[in-house]
C-alpha cells in the first residue's frame, strides 16, 4: 500500500463484508503531539476471541479464493514502521475498532494520501451505510456524515455519479479547511 | 466551493429527470475487484475513473459496482463486464486512463477492447 488512506478503504470493506451499518473513520494528526492516529468504528459482526487473537497473522483470513490475508498485517507493519501501535478489539455480535497510532514527523510514516477518495469509494460500494468521517489537526475538525445527505437526497441514491463527485470534493475542501495552517 | 445548496440543486436536477439509474435485467454491470490485492494494485483511481466517465457520459443503463478477491490477484486491478445474453468479459491489469477508454470503447460503442483482457494477457 502506498498510502494510508488505501488501508482504510481496505480496512472498511472487511467492515462493510461484516455487515455493519455504521462505519466511523476518524483521522487524528497533531503536529504539536507529534502524531498520527487512525481509528476505524464499525457495528458490524464483530469476532470471537479465538479468531481476533491470530487476525494479525497474514495466515488467517475469512477470504475464500486464498488462505492468505494481508490487509490487518499490512496497516500493522505501517504502524509499527512509523513508531507506532496497532490495535484491534472486537466483540462477537457488537462490532469491531481498529487503532493505528503513528509518529507523524518519522520518515517511514507512509502519507496519509486520498481519504476522500477512499471515502467516496465506500460510499459508492455501499450507499445505503452510514459513514461519518472525522478529520482532526491542530487547527480544527471537520466532519462528514452519510446520514445527513442521505436524508437531503429524498430516496436519490448516494452512488449516483452526480452525488459522488459533490461528496468527493466537499470532503477534499474540508480537509483542506483543517490543513490550511499547514502550508 | 461546493455547499449543501449545490447538493440540492443536483437533487433537484436528478428528481426533474424522468429516467433516474435502475437496475434492471438489461443493464450492464461493470465491476471492479477491491479486495487488498486489487487495492494494493490501483484499483480505487481505476474505480473511480469508471464511475467519473459513466458520470459525465450520462449512461444511465450502466451500474459500477465493487466485489472483493476475484482470484487473480496477480492481474489487479481487474474490472469484469457483465452484458445481458453476453459472455462475460474480464479485463486485467487496468488503470484510470484504460478504465475511460473501456467506458468508451466497450460500453458506448460496444466494442470489446481484447488486448485488454485476461484471454489476450494470458
Amino acid at each position: 500500500m502506498k498510502e494510508l488512506s488505501l488501508n482504510v478503504l481496505d480496512l472498511a470493506q472487511n467492515s462493510l463484508s461484516a455487515g455493519a451499518r455504521h462505519i466511523t473513520i476518524e483521522i487524528c494528526e497533531s503536529e504539536e503531539k507529534d502524531s498520527l492516529h487512525i481509528r476505524i468504528v464499525d457495528d458490524g459482526a464483530g469476532m470471537d476471541p479465538d479468531f481476533l487473537k491470530r487476525v494479525t497473522d497474514p495466515f488467517v483470513t475469512t477470504r475464500t479464493t486464498r488462505p492468505v490475508g494481508m490487509g490487518i498485517p499490512l496497516i500493522k507493519m505501517a504502524a509499527e514502521m512509523a513508531d507506532g501501535q496497532f490495535s484491534i478489539q472486537s466483540r462477537k455480535g457488537e462490532g469491531t475498532e481498529l487503532n493505528a497510532s503513528f509518529r507523524l514527523s518519522h520518515v517511514d510514516r507512509m502519507p496519509i494520501g486520498d481519504i476522500a477518495g477512499t471515502v467516496t469509494t465506500l460510499i459508492q460500494g455501499a450507499p445505503e451505510v452510514d459513514f461519518i468521517y472525522i478529520r482532526r489537526t491542530d487547527s480544527g475538525s471537520f466532519e462528514f456524515d452519510t446520514g445527513q445527505i442521505r436524508g437531503l437526497m429524498e430516496g436519490i441514491s448516494l452512488r449516483e455519479p452526480e452525488v459522488l463527485g459533490w461528496i468527493r470534493e466537499y470532503i477534499a475542501q474540508g480537509e483542506a479547511g483543517v490543513m490550511a495552517q499547514e502550508v | 466551493m461546493k455547499t449543501i445548496e449545490d447538493l440540492q440543486k443536483i437533487r433537484e436536477e436528478m428528481q426533474s429527470k424522468i429516467s433516474l439509474r435502475k437496475d434492471d435485467g438489461d443493464s450492464i454491470r461493470v465491476v471492479v475487484g477491491m479486495a487488498t490485492c486489487g487495492i494494493a494494485a490501483g484499483a480505487r483511481p481505476v474505480l473511480e475513473a469508471l464511475v467519473d466517465e459513466v458520470g459525465r457520459r450520462q449512461l444511465k443503463n450502466v451500474i459500477v459496482t465493487q466485489t472483493g478477491c476475484i482470484g487473480v490477484c496477480r492481474l489487479e486491478p481487474i474490472v469484469e463486464v457483465f452484458e445481458k445474453d453476453k459472455e462475460k468479459v474480464t479485463y486485467v491489469k487496468m488503470d484510470p486512463e484504460m478504465a475511460r477508454t473501456l467506458v468508451s470503447e466497450h460500453l458506448v460503442n460496444g466494442r470489446v477492447v481484447q488486448a485488454w483482457t485476461i484471454g489476450a494477457s494470458e
